[in-house]
């Protein structure tokens, strides 16, 4: 095994140089005053150029990434990032300042209307935001657009209806914008039911947040009854559009009866999860919506753009700017590589996907919900020798990055599989195969799982140590 | 399909595993009326060549490039050395998951316990965490952390802050128990009005919020700033949007602020249009277990080998849920990743020296630029790499084009934040401009009646 | 498991009574499901409570816990050893990793709770689904 890099701050040695600047050739003196200027910045690091290559090379090849490999984590969509969107992105042509005046970056707010367009038709809503920075941050501007509607029919309500299969972001973002929320239980087949849905629907309740496909990967196929249900009782509905994979081109969410949704582009859309983000949460609403969007707007007006910046009825600004510009560039280029021929494909080729493992493993693993999965598929601990992180950590040693484990939260010890679209089929058995191994060890050799992983660069990292004792950043002296 | 993997035979012998012979058997849950929307809408696949060729066409209608722009207001054109493109672009470090499984991550926790350090070292502060959206979310996240922290529920607001991240800070509290006030400026010398700060901090203040250097480029008095609102017992928060400023001034730990956040841009990311940047926030180790955003920390394996986790989670949405300091979840991370390796470039010397560079190319101008008269630079003193200037004879908007015609973009005209700001710019320097361009600039000023 | 001279709630508290105070901290079988406890959120001293009121919590790497106020009445302690040393939960729970004391306002909320055989049959039930 490797041994593993120093850290950027124990490479450095006084005189070194990493990136040679001219000193400034204005003849000027500052006009500050000096007492006020910093002396230097001590510790920061001075590494040569080369050092630093090597250094961010050693770090690379600690980490596994969807270009090294399968990654089958769910409700996270983690289909092959495009490298010709990457050059695209870095375009010089596309370059400019977020102030630049209209008329010198068309071709940019082309590329937003364009990207607009295209989720209109994709989501069969009536206009989007773009933007919102992420997921969560869609999911809030949605929330805000809701209660800044029913707050002007007078209607001010305060509860929001979660599934308790919901992701976290659902209620922290209903909270921010101000709610309460209610949790409503998924029922044996893994949906909303409506019975259900209409004993939670008083008249305090603004909306229902549902995901669909849900966490566990099953279509909420009461969405138009729950929707019209919604719609009597003055409620709205919220779809979290992160599982929008499963029906591109199948069914579109406005047709359904959604009044908003966010997308992820960072999922749906290829473009790269960067390790964390950047993402982009583009948020789209039914037309009696449209003048809450956040601002700036992007409009098309003939041949030529222009940006709507003030709306009184908006619920103003929630970014900086326009919103992740370059991670459009990306999305943009996605769809009109795949077009029309191939939208829906994605959406086949990705539930196949799941049904593929699904069926492969029901044998070996207990599966809590019958119903059919659409694009994911999750299984439980139930019947195991060993916990559902033993095997993930034993699938790191198998070359495989694991998938999601522990959620949701109503399958105990969870195991979320998305393959997604962009995964061969020999991956897949060779996936299902190494699943069995696992599966053959934990029965045989459960030391084996609760050891691993031995292949990795460290193991089992001690999460607890972390968080009585937070170390958060290096110091001169201190560290390993 | 390139990015589509099956063969239709691979689909054939797939669907007789599961036991299926039409693919839309896997769609029966959708409601048979909806299913299968018309796609006629949409263009045709297009191949590479000819997805390239799109790209160019919508590339000629951008004429930004152009111009010698000296727009800023919250986003600067910085020079990136080729190794952070070349190493932040490796499919290691863009197309990995957040690190949930460390030990497969460790280069990018790596990483960004090295931003997270360099981040303090800059601001002086105990702690940073692992990104936010941008500048102006960050500002409304420590709004929220402040009124978390203290109890409290009124903020103050410097009406010198960006005015987009003012207007961020109003989107996100507008349904919360939280009151907003602004701080006047003193027209004097584009500072915060400290006798009208005095008169509106109390007892129920969470928090003064100041931008320094400020939305009109001026340096706040920031030790003072922040002695005042700490003697009514509210927490201090600079915002900066020029995080190159950071390496120039004094930090603002020494000066007593509490909180530092904004955007870092600056260090080495395009200007991209607008996004993706990179909200920062560091802040005194008692607002820890309040921070919104990610954190990663040290710790040992198994082993005992030193390694790197995300920690403190429990504050975060997937464990607190409504609960939770913030619904982040997605943020920034590449960006900081590409941050830090900017900032592990540039080092201790080359930062510092860009940073000062910026300073003194905004000096130089406003000092030529006061022989100047179409023009007044309005605050000659105290700014960083921005001047505010006034536009003496005919409007703004006129200057502003006859410039444009010569290919200069001389800089942001104030009026589209506040029609109080009519015949007012704020031209930004950055270590991207030499004498040359300036003096293209002031001559071209010049020649402007 | 059950220590013989205490009272436990059905979210796992346990109190020892010392006059009109009681001192209250989680059970074995709690500091048990959480798993290592990395920092406890202590409830700031006179905060007045209703029982059944969140008074404090606890997290573990991956979880937090509220402990809820098996009795009404004011905070008039806390463990302050828990700040440098949350494990003492999990080591000592019914000793050193006591969490705070109640001055109590209605001491006949007592008589709601079990004593230690009932407590023990009590989890003996949730052992059983």
């Amino acid at each position: 095994m490797t041994a593993l890099p120093k850290l950027i701050f124990d490479l450095s040695r006084e005189g070194k140089i990493g990136c040679g600047l001219a000193e400034a050739d204005v003849p000027a003196e500052p006009v500050i005053d000096s007492a006020c200027l910093r002396a230097g910045i001590a510790d920061f690091p001075e590494v040569s150029e080369v050092e630093i290559v090597r250094h961010y090379m050693a770090l690379s090849r600690l980490n596994y990434s969807l270009d090294a490999g399968f990654y089958p984590l769910g409700s996270c969509t983690m289909k092959y990032n495009p490298k010709i969107n990457e050059k695209l992105a870095a375009g010089d042509e596309f370059q400019a300042h977020p102030y630049a005046p209209h008329d010198l970056v068309q071709g940019n707010l082309e590329i937003m209307a364009r990207l607009e367009e295209w989720l209109v038709v994709l989501t069969g809503m009536a206009g989007f935001t773009l933007t919102p920075a992420a997921g969560a941050h869609g999911e809030f501007t949605g929330m805000l657009v809701i209660r800044k509607y029913l707050q002007e029919k007078g209607d001010a309500r305060k509860v929001v209806l979660i599934p308790d299969s919901a992701h976290g972001t659902n209620p922290a973002s209903a909270h921010f914008a101000g709610y309460e929320i209610r949790e409503i239980p998924s029922n044996a087949q893994g949906i909303i039911g409506i019975e259900e849905l209409r004993a939670h629907l008083k008249p305090d309740v603004a909306a229902l947040m549902m995901t669909n496909p849900n966490t566990l990967g099953i279509f909420e196929s009461n969405i138009s009854a729950i929707a019209e249900a919604l719609h009597a009782n003055g409620s709205l509905l919220y779809m979290d559009g992160a599982n929008l994979n499963a029906l591109l081109g199948i069914v579109r969410p406005g047709d359904l009866g959604v009044d908003v949704m966010h997308i992820n582009l960072h999922k749906t859309f290829a473009t790269p999860h960067g390790g964390g983000g950047p993402g982009s949460g583009p948020v789209g609403v039914a037309s009696h919506l449209l003048p809450f969007l956040p601002v700036p707007r992007v409009r098309r007006n003939q041949d030529r753009f222009e940006v709507v910046y003030d709306d009184p009825r908006s619920i103003g600004r929630v970014k900086n700017f326009y919103g992740q510009f370059l991670v459009m560039v990306r999305a943009l280029a996605y769809l009109l590589a795949l077009g029309r021929e191939n939208v829906r494909r994605v959406a086949e080729d990705a539930v196949l996907n799941a049904n593929y493992i699904r069926k492969k493993l029901e044998g070996v693993l207990d599966l809590p919900y019958k119903t059919p999965s659409l694009h994911e598929v999750v299984f439980s601990d139930h019947g195991l020798p060993v916990k559902t992180l033993d095997i993930a950590k034993r699938l790191l040693d198998y070359g495989f990055h694991p998938f999601t484990i522990y959620f949701p939260l109503i399958v105990h010890g969870a195991m979320m599989i998305e393959p997604t679209e962009t995964e061969s089929k020999e991956t897949l058995d060779e996936f299902i195969g190494v699943m069995n191994t696992i599966l053959r060890e934990a029965r045989e050799n459960p030391e084996l799982l609760r050891q691993a992983p031995v292949q990795t660069p460290v193991r089992r990292l001690d999460e607890t140590l972390a968080a009585r004792k937070p170390v958060l950043k290096w110091r001169r002296g201190e560290n390993i | 399909m390139r990015y589509l993997p099956l063969t239709d035979l691979e689909r054939e012998e797939m669907k007789k595993t599961i036991g299926i012979s039409d693919i839309k058997e896997l769609f029966s849950c959708i409601p048979s009326g909806k299913c299968y929307p018309s796609l006629a809408d949409l263009p045709p696949a297009l191949s590479e060549p000819e997805l390239i060729a799109a790209f160019k066409e919508m590339g000629r209608k951008n004429r930004f490039a152009d111009h010698l722009s000296f727009l800023g207001a919250g986003a600067c054109a910085h020079f990136i050395p080729e190794v952070v493109s070349y190493l932040s672009s490796r499919g290691e470090f863009l197309t990995p998951y957040t690190p949930y499984q460390p030990e497969v991550s460790q280069g990018s926790l790596q990483a960004i316990f090295e931003y997270q350090t360099m981040m303090t070292m800059l601001t002086g502060l105990d702690v940073a965490n692992a990104s936010l959206y941008d500048g102006a979310t960050a500002a409304a996240e420590a709004v929220l952390l402040a009124v978390r922290k203290s109890g409290r529920s009124r903020v103050l607001l410097a009406a010198s802050l960006h005015p987009e991240y003012a207007a961020v800070i109003r989107t996100y509290v507008q349904n919360l128990p939280i009151e907003l006030q602004t701080v006047a400026i003193n027209e004097k010398d584009g500072r915060v009005d400290e006798n009208d700060l005095n008169s509106k901090l109390d007892g129920a203040t969470a928090a003064f919020v100041f931008q320094s250097p400020n939305f009109l480029g001026i340096v706040e008095n920031s030790r003072s700033l922040a002695a005042a609102t700490h003697a009514r017992e509210a927490h201090a928060v600079q915002v900066v949007s020029e995080a190159m400023s950071l390496a120039y001034l004094m930090p603002a730990a020494d000066c007593g602020v509490d909180l530092v956040v904004g955007e870092a841009q600056s260090f080495g990311l395009s200007l991209g249009f607008g996004g993706p940047y990179l909200g920062f926030m560091t802040a005194r180790e008692e607002f820890l277990r309040q921070m919104p955003g990610r954190l990663v920390g040290q710790t040992v394996d198994l082993d005992g080998k030193r390694g790197y986790v995300l920690t403190l989670s429990t504050r975060e949405q997937h464990i607190k849920r409504e609960k939770a300091t913030s619904n982040i979840c997605s943020n920034e991370a590449w960006c900081a990743l590409r941050a830090g390796m900017y900032l592990a470039v540039m080092g201790k010397t080359g930062l510092a020296r860009a940073a000062r560079t910026c300073h003194l190319n905004a000096a130089y101008f406003a000092a030529a630029a006061a022989s100047l008269k179409q023009i007044k630079v309005v605050y000659p003193e105290n700014f960083y790499n921005e001047v505010l200037i006034e536009v003496k004879k005919g409007r703004a908007g006129d200057f502003l084009a006859a410039l444009k015609k010569k290919g200069i973009l001389a800089g942001v005209p104030m009026n589209r934040f506040d029609t109080a700001w009519q015949n007012r710019l704020l031209l930004a320097f950055s270590e991207v401009h030499d004498r040359k361009a300036i003096d293209r600039l002031l001559v071209a000023m010049g020649e402007c009646a | 498991m059950a220590q013989e001279n205490l009272l436990f709630s059905k979210d796992h508290e346990w109190l020892r009574v010392e006059g009109d105070t009681v001192v209250v901290g989680v059970t074995d079988y709690a500091q048990h499901e959480l798993g290592d406890v990395v920092y406890v959120d202590l409830p700031a001293l006179g905060k007045e409570l209703k029982k059944g009121d969140p008074a404090a919590n606890i997290e573990s790497v991956k979880a937090v816990s509220d402990v809820y106020a098996p009795v009404s009445g004011k905070i008039t302690e806390v463990n302050k050893d828990l700040n440098n040393t949350p494990e003492l939960v999990n080591q000592e729970p019914f000793a050193g990793g006591w969490i705070f004391k109640i001055g109590m306002t209605q001491a006949s909320e007592l008589q709601e709770l079990m004593d230690a055989k009932k407590y023990e049959e009590y989890l003996k039930g949730i052992a059983g689904e």
